[in-house]
Formats: C-alpha cells, structure tokens, sequence
C-alpha cells in the first residue's frame, strides 16, 4: 500500500492526455486540409476561456454534462450501456416542470419534491428497460434507445393544451414553474449567473464515488461488471444488481435536465436543451467512468461548446469543434486499448523481472495496474 | 493510507471547481466593446435546421442578401449549434450586436428568450424576431405572419384542383407554428368543396428529430398519402418539403410548396411541373423591412404582421398552368377578398 502509486496514475492519464493530443492534431491537419490556419482557431477557443461570462456558460454547461456522464457511467461500471440517459433526463426534466407549475409549497419541500420527481420519473423510465431485460433478456441497449422514442412522444403528449401544455406565442410549454421552486444561481454580476444546483452535479460525484468504492452494493457492482459468473458464484444475485444499476442510473440521469429547469428557464418548452444524454456517453467514455475523469471531460466538452461559437465572427467554421469531439472519442477508444496493453506488457515485464531476480511477488506493489 | 488520497483527489476536484465558480476576467462583451463600431448593418442568426433548407431560413438569407446590396454595409449570418440552451442564444445575439451590428435578427420562435435578453442588454440596437409575438420592448420588433390565410388560399387551390377528392397536408414538426399552416388548408378546403378529403401527417414530434430537415421523410409520408389516392400534397416542412414535391413529381400528382416560391428554385427545377403553387411568407421582406426601416432611422417596433393585405402572406402564381386556370383563380380571387374583409375569420389552429 503506498501512498502514491505512480504507475497507477501514469496508466490512467496516459489514455486522455494520448487521445486529446492526438485529436488536436487530427482537427489541426482538418484545418491545413481546408486552407485554413491551423492555430488560430485554438487559440481563439483558448482567449474565450479568459472571459467571465464564457466561463459562466461552460459550468453551467457542464453540471448537466457531468450528471448526464455519472448516469451513463454507473451503467458502464456494470457492463450495462444505459442509451437511454436522453429520454430519461428529458422525461425527468419535464415532469419537474408540471409539478413545480401546479404544486406550490413552501420552498423548503418544493425543490425537495422537484429533485424526488425528477429521480422517480427517471427511475421509472429505465426501471422500464431494467425488468424487461431481467424478466424477458430484452437487451438494454435496444430498450432504451425504444424508450429515448417513446419519451418524445410522451412529452409531446404532455404539452397539449387541454393536458398540461401552456402555449406562448407559437412555443410549447408547461407554464411557469412557482417561484418556490426556483433555485437561486451564484450571481457574478455582467458575467452571468452559475445555476445553484451546479453543487448537486459536485455531491452527486462525491456520492458516486462513495457508493461505488465504499459501499458493499458498489463492491457487487463493480464485481457483477468485471465478471458476471465470478459475482453470481460469490453470492451476488445478477437480476437484482441490473435491476438497481438500471434504477440508479435512470434516477441520476433524470437530474441532468434540471440545473438548467430550476436555474434558468422555470419551464419545459420547446428549447429546452436536447441531447445531452447522448454527449453523456461520450463524456463518460473520456473520463474513464471516474467522478474525477468525468468531471475534466465534462468542462472539456463544455470548453469546446460554448467557446466555438466565437469562430463564426473569425472566418472558421464553427463546426470545428464538433470534428474535434468526434476525434476526441474515436481517439479515446484507441488510445485506452493502446495504453491498455501497454500496461499489461510493463507490468508482465516487471513481474519477469522480478522473478528473475528472485524476488517474492506481492512484497511490492503488483497489483493490477491495467485500469479498470 | 490509499484512503486519504483517494479523498485528497476528490477534494481537489471540488476545489477546482469552486475555484472556477469565482470565475475571473472580464466578460467577452465588455472587452474592447468601444471597437468596431464601423459600417455594420443587419446580422441574423438562424433557427435548427439553419442555412440551405430551400425555404424558412434561406429567405431570411434573401432579405439579408438584399439589405446587403442596397445599403452597401457588412452583413453576418450565423447558424445555431445542436442542442444549445437560451444562454447560448442570448450569447450568440449578444456577441453580434457588441461588434456593432444593426439590426440583430433572431430567426425562429426559438430565441424568443434570446431576443428578450439581449434587447435588455442592448437598448441602442434594433432586435427582430421572426414568428414570436410575446416580446413587448421598445427595441424589438415581433416579425409575424398569418401563415394559415396562405394555407387557406393553398386549401382552396388544392380543392378545386383535387379530381379523386382527397388531398394531403404534410407538416415538419408537430408544433404549433405547422398547426397554423394545418388548420388553414383544412379549411380551405372544406369551404370550398366539403367533399374533400384532406389527410393529414407530421414527420417528427421535435425539431431535433430532424422533421425540417429530412427530404427522405418528406417523401415516406407523401407516398402514403399519395397511395390513398392523394392528388394533391401540401407539404410545410422545411427542407423536408423537398421529398414531397419529389414524390409527387415521381407519381404525377401535384404538389403545393411553402415559405419561398418553390417553382423559382434552381434544386427543385426538375420537379417545377408538379408544383402548383407555393403558399409563400415573405420572411425576405419582412427581414429586409426592418432593415430599412433601421437605415431610414425609424426602427419597426412592436408586433409587425404580415398577411394577405400586406401580402407578406401570398399564394404564388409562377407554374402558368396554375395561373392561367380562370376558373381557379377567380375562386381564389374571392377567397382573398373575403379573408381581407374579414368576412372569413381563418383558423389558427
């Protein structure tokens, strides 16, 4: 047990650092291949990071992001790929809305009640995929993405007039949301205001990390994922653990809408922000299922979002940033397996080495290195 | 020991992150806001969809490209990101009239918010929004149409034309910006032949899901329609509209186009013959109206409403075949008259 275990480390950074690299080059070259400097653009990206207001608009960004990853990552940690985070946060999202529009409560029990909605409807959408795969084998991956159609179609349903919809001028909306519900930002003046439930986003990455790595139902997770048979032979029941991974995520990912719900809007209409389950995987991916990774890739998406649109006003597209994130991911998935196998050829050799000279395995630091 | 740092790391984080939340530097529209005050005129930001859809947002591009000529001045048009939030919007207005442009557009509902905001930050800068009329501010102008008097007059058309007595609506989005263009042809065509038929379908349920955008889906939908015994669609679905003209053009039926006069268009000229007509809605001139009126020194505010009576809202008359159906356009002929003396009350929705 040492403190610091830098080949542990080395391993896990490896990864990003190799595949951000390698996609800044690539979007480089993209740039040289269209005429285009292939500098500038990055360093206008960087100079929007100096503005406060920008900097506003990237934490807010990225509180949803980082839910939207955590719910899609704790599917991953079990071997579970939860497509349907999108449905889920926006379905979540919604219901919050109708509620926080018809219910007034004190405050005090109003945003309590609004989080509780939100979990449970989002809960209930996955729960959905959950036991269809416990019960009937039904594969998740096709569940879900069934259900991100369905909950369009639920929502449309829920915006009619004579259902729960509002109309103003030729928007759809739930109405406004009572005040109680609102939840204040940290104002910063001119540049903006950070949404209050920003500080949920950082205690649900707490939370996750406790569950996952202190707890004994974080234990059969992380068991179930690496090995199935192994967790079922130690006791670990798989149905139930797909059932609650499901659940947990379903309930985290119907979060993800609402710093924006509570903070901003205070009401579900037709611009509110779609897709963000979807970027949740990829942020996910990047961070390695880590709250810590997952929290770097999350302000890096953000980064890249809210910093292109300046590229506009310069003769770049903007859509740069889009092929970077697409390089980002493509890289990611190389660059891990890449480090991967390194890893394990380093750790082989160590372990020769060592034999060789006639060391006792286990006196020193062997454990498994290879990430995950 | 392994715990500590363990904790230690995600105490980093969260540091880092209220560290970030004091947020330092100035915001990027106070930078250097005295520059480039210069000779800048209208600038519009599209919705979803964006530039090249054949229809909505390329006639914004129109009135912009006019502006553009006549008044000599540097013009910006900019397109939306996926996804985006309101803030985003707001940033994207902002950041146009911060380099001086004058008018800002907002194309679309969607940045009805945006507009709202930046107009705020802005009270020297003329704002347009098209098809949003909740903005009451002294530096906006709300630029609306009657989109379902068009439809009516298209209903009227597609009615007189019909000889198997059903005809097709095909809308993008089920929102109720399509619903106007909807209950307008419906009606025109139950006032002018109640035997009529009139099938009705939308492409997607968001915007996102591609309802504007998606010729392929467009002509799914028209095939349909066109298979229970459809001889005339009418399609208010954006770029996707381009499906259906192809598939009435493939079927020999006739199609009815939107927004722009499609008959015009160089990408639909193979299909021209099957385009009776277009239910049109000047964006152009309502985009180019208002940067007029901001050269001439008396910026449009409030709500500005295009309809038949200022045609903004019209029926196109370019395919000769339709325009020279006497018969025809002597219905429409009254129609018109009756829907600008209000003698008939169109529908909305």
């Amino acid at each position: 047990m040492k403190k610091f275990d830098k080949e542990r480390l080395l391993l896990a950074v490896a990864g990003p650092v190799i595949a951000l690299a390698v996609a800044f080059v690539l979007s480089a070259i993209v740039l040289l291949a269209s005429g285009k400097s292939p500098f500038e653009p990055f360093a206008l990206m960087f100079e929007q990071l100096s503005f406060s207001d920008i900097q506003v608009l990237i934490i807010n960004q990225a509180s949803m992001y980082y839910i939207a990853a955590l719910a899609v990552a704790i599917g991953f940690r079990m071997n579970l790929f939860n497509i349907g985070v999108d449905g889920q946060y926006q379905l979540g999202a919604m219901m919050a809305a109708v509620v926080g529009a018809h219910v007034n409560l004190p405050a005090a029990l109003q945003v309590p009640l609004l989080l509780l909605t939100a979990v449970l409807t989002g809960a209930f959408w996955a729960g959905i995929a959950g036991v269809l795969k416990v019960t009937r084998g039904v594969s998740e991956v096709v569940a879900t993405i069934m259900l991100n159609a369905i909950a369009t179609s639920v929502i449309a349903y829920l915006w009619l007039p004579n259902v729960f919809g509002v109309k103003v001028g030729n928007n759809n909306t739930t109405g406004e949301m009572y005040e109680s519900g609102w939840i204040p930002g940290i104002s910063l003046g001119d540049a903006g205001e950070i949404y209050g439930l920003v500080l949920l986003a950082v205690l649900l990455g707490i939370g996750y990390w406790i569950v996952l790595n202190r707890t004994r139902f974080g234990f059969d997770l992380r068991a179930s994922g690496a090995s199935q048979t192994a967790a079922a032979a130690s006791g670990v029941d798989p149905k139930r653990m797909v059932l609650s991974a499901m659940l947990i995520s379903g309930a985290i990912a119907g979060l993800a809408g609402l710093p924006i719900l509570l903070g901003d809007t205070h009401t579900y209409s037709l611009n509110f922000p779609t897709g963000i389950g979807f970027l949740g995987i990829g942020i996910a991916l990047l961070g390695r299922n880590s709250p810590v990774g997952i929290a770097f890739a999350a302000l890096l998406w953000a980064w890249l979002d809210k910093a292109s649109p300046e590229l506009d006003f310069h003769g770049y597209d903007k859509e740069i940033a889009v092929i970077m994130q697409g390089l980002i991911v493509l890289s990611v998935v190389v660059s891990y397996e890449a480090v991967r196998e390194w890893g394990l050829r380093r750790q082989q050799r160590r372990v020769g080495a060592e034999l060789a000279a006639g060391h006792v395995l286990g006196a020193q630091n062997t454990k498994e290195v290879a990430g995950r | 020991m392994r715990r500590i740092s363990r904790i230690t790391v995600a105490g980093a984080a969260t540091a880092s992150l209220a560290l970030a939340l004091s947020a330092c530097g100035g915001t990027s529209t106070s930078a250097g806001s005295s520059d480039s005050k210069g000779d800048k005129g209208l600038a519009i930001a599209y919705d979803v969809g964006g530039k090249g859809d054949q229809s909505f947002n390329d006639a914004a591009f129109a009135g912009l490209e006019q502006a553009k000529k006549e008044f000599g001045y540097q013009t910006a048009d900019v397109e939306p990101t996926e996804g985006e939030t309101d803030a985003d919007k707001e940033q994207r207005l902002v950041s146009l009239a911060k380099q001086g442009y004058n008018p800002v557009v907002g194309v679309g509902y969607a940045y009805a918010a945006a507009v709202k905001g930046a107009a705020e930050k802005f009270p020297k800068t003329t704002f347009g929004i098209v098809d949003d009329a909740t903005i009451n501010t002294e530096n906006v102008a709300d630029l609306v149409f009657n989109e379902e008097q068009a439809s009516y007059l298209a209903g009227v058309a597609a009615a007189k034309t019909s000889k198997t007595k059903v005809v097709g609506f095909v809308g993008g989005v089920d929102i109720p910006l399509i619903h106007k263009f909807q209950a307008g042809f419906a009606q025109g065509v139950k006032d002018t032949d109640p035997k009529v038929k009139v099938l009705s379908q939308y492409l997607t349920q968001t915007a996102e899901e591609g309802g504007f955008a998606s010729p392929d889906k467009g002509k799914t939908a028209a095939e349909g329609q066109i298979e229970k015994k459809a001889d005339v669609v009418y399609a208010a679905a954006g770029l996707s509209g381009q499906g259906v003209i192809e598939a009435a053009a493939a079927e020999k039926v006739w199609a009815i186009g939107v927004d722009s006069d499609q008959y015009q268009q160089e990408a639909l000229a193979k299909y021209k013959d099957s385009i009776l007509t277009s239910a049109m809605k000047d964006v152009a001139k309502a985009v180019y109206n208002l940067a007029k009126s901001v050269e001439d020194g008396k910026p449009e505010t409030g709500i500005v409403r295009g309809d038949l009576k200022t045609g903004e809202v019209s029926l196109s008359n370019s395919n000769p075949k339709f325009a020279d159906d006497a018969d025809l356009q002597a219905a429409l002929k009254t129609a018109k008259e009756k829907i600008i003396s209000g003698e008939i009350k169109v529908k909305s929705s």
